[in-house]
């Protein structure tokens, strides 16, 4: 059974979904990756307001003249490990879409706030096709590790780590 | 002495990174397909996504993944071969083009530890040389992605050890991996060698065209066993369950010092981008 969602949300929508429980989410999302991650906490400075938003880690390819988004599936999610803590505290995140499977540190820092979902990994030309539209909002010298906005239309995801944090992937 | 100008290479170069981007090789897809048959449920489902994933990489000119990967290109220079010009500055040029006119992302940092400063434009490529008879020169070009190669290992084992630990090595390397290397994998192994030529063969076993046996019916038999016992693992493609954790195990092999048994493992992910051309 797939579930649709649609952003804005709250922590509370997020609830109900649990492990392997399959989504269609459409609205805003926010991608970024390590340098992102690495920079906002260097600076002490979120530069965009990301309370009760769902965050996606992908580096895009460059959107070809004509196209709405370059190829852009998930990234290994461990490597956001060390960071995911002080950015879900600081940020208010309320879900992060990924690769793979996290820490316990990780897990633990999720719990009770932020539900984690993976999406189709090496699928980057599918899930570009549910991206209507893709701009670099902050951090433009990054380059492909730059903050995206983008809006998507029945983006898939699968439910990973529910909001008690239960849940296993490979 | 036959003659090719380095502009050559370069456009070459150019054609190969933007082509493999975008374009599964047939051996790849018709082993997803196969695989695909095979499947049921989940595993299924996720295999026909990846033939759709390919169709619309091509027809869309959207790249196959978002990580276009680091340019690895193999020169194998034809004796009676004379190059006009810089080959490693066509190359190099090649690869800046390829990425920048095929809209393929960009993912070389200029330092590892500390600026960590994009480069731009790809550059620069890992380039090796090598010789071969006649007067050709065949370039293979392979886009690595940072999933897959951020989980493949090399170890050096005694003399001592046995062809189970070799085994071990390499399943415990699929088995770590997990989701993170985007399977169903392509395992390139390299046994021999020395430290840097093991990982050498490794990476070369990954272009191998799948389907196609070892020469060496030892090699093959190790092959078949590892195939069969990371399928047995039941990954699956993303990691989600399945049969096919593994669409091949290559290995390739070479002498080594008396003291050493090097083992390389390079993993190659569901993509495993590569093509070749000769010139």
């Amino acid at each position: 059974m797939t579930t649709r969602l649609k952003t804005p949300l709250t922590v509370n929508d997020l609830k109900p979904l649990r492990h392997g429980q399959e989504i269609l989410i459409s609205g805003i999302i926010y991608a970024f990756r390590d340098a992102a991650h690495k920079r906002m906490l260097e600076e002490n400075k979120i530069p965009v307001n990301l309370k009760n938003q769902i965050i996606y880690y992908t580096g895009p390819t460059p959107t070809r003249p004509g196209r709405t988004s370059g190829s852009c599936g998930p990234t290994t999610s461990a490597r956001m490990d060390k960071y995911t803590p002080q950015i879900i505290k600081k940020t208010g995140i309320i879900g992060i879409i990924g690769k793979g499977k996290r820490n316990e540190e990780a897990r633990l820092a999720m719990k009770g706030r932020v539900v984690y979902f993976t999406t189709y990994s090496g699928l980057g030309a599918l899930i570009a096709k549910c991206v209507k539209k893709s701009e670099i909002i902050a951090y433009a010298d990054l380059g492909a590790e730059a903050i995206y906005k983008l809006e998507v239309e029945n983006f898939p995801l699968i439910t990973a780590y529910d909001i008690n944090g239960k849940g296993e992937i490979k | 002495m036959r003659k090719l100008k380095a502009d050559a290479i370069c456009e070459a170069v150019k054609k190969m990174c933007i082509l493999a981007a975008h374009k599964l090789p047939a051996d790849t897809l018709s082993a997803i397909k196969k695989s695909a048959g095979r499947e049921t449920g989940t595993a299924a489902k996720i295999l026909k996504l990846c033939l759709k994933n390919a169709d619309m990489a091509q027809k869309e000119l959207i790249p196959l993944c978002q990580d276009t990967g680091a340019a690895v290109i193999f020169a194998e220079i034809g004796t009676e071969l004379f190059i006009e010009g810089d080959i490693t500055a066509a190359i190099f040029e090649g690869v800046r083009r390829g990425y920048k006119e095929g809209y393929l992302r960009k993912s070389i940092v200029s330092d590892p530890l500390f600026e960590r400063k994009n480069t731009a434009d790809n550059t620069p490529p890992v380039i090796h040389y090598s010789f071969i008879k006649g007067s050709k020169l065949k370039l293979t070009a392979m886009l690595k992605g940072g999933g897959s190669e951020n989980n493949s290992r090399l170890i050096m084992l005694a003399p001592s050890a046995t062809l189970a630990d070799i085994e071990n090595f390499v399943i415990e390397t699929v088995k770590s991996a997990g989701s993170k290397s985007c399977p169903p994998l392509i395992a390139g192994v390299g046994i021999g060698g020395n430290f840097e030529s093991c990982a050498l063969l490794a990476k070369k076993a990954l272009a191998r065209k799948i389907g196609s046996s070892n020469k060496d019916k030892r090699y093959d038999a190790l092959e078949k066993s590892l195939f069969k016992k990371i399928n047995n693992l039941k990954i699956g493609p993303q990691g989600l369950g399945g049969k096919t954790t593994a669409l091949a195990v290559f290995i390739e092999f070479a002498p080594c010092h008396m003291a050493s048994l090097p083992l390389a493992v390079n993993l190659g992910c569901h993509s495993n981008r590569h093509t070749e051309m000769i010139l």
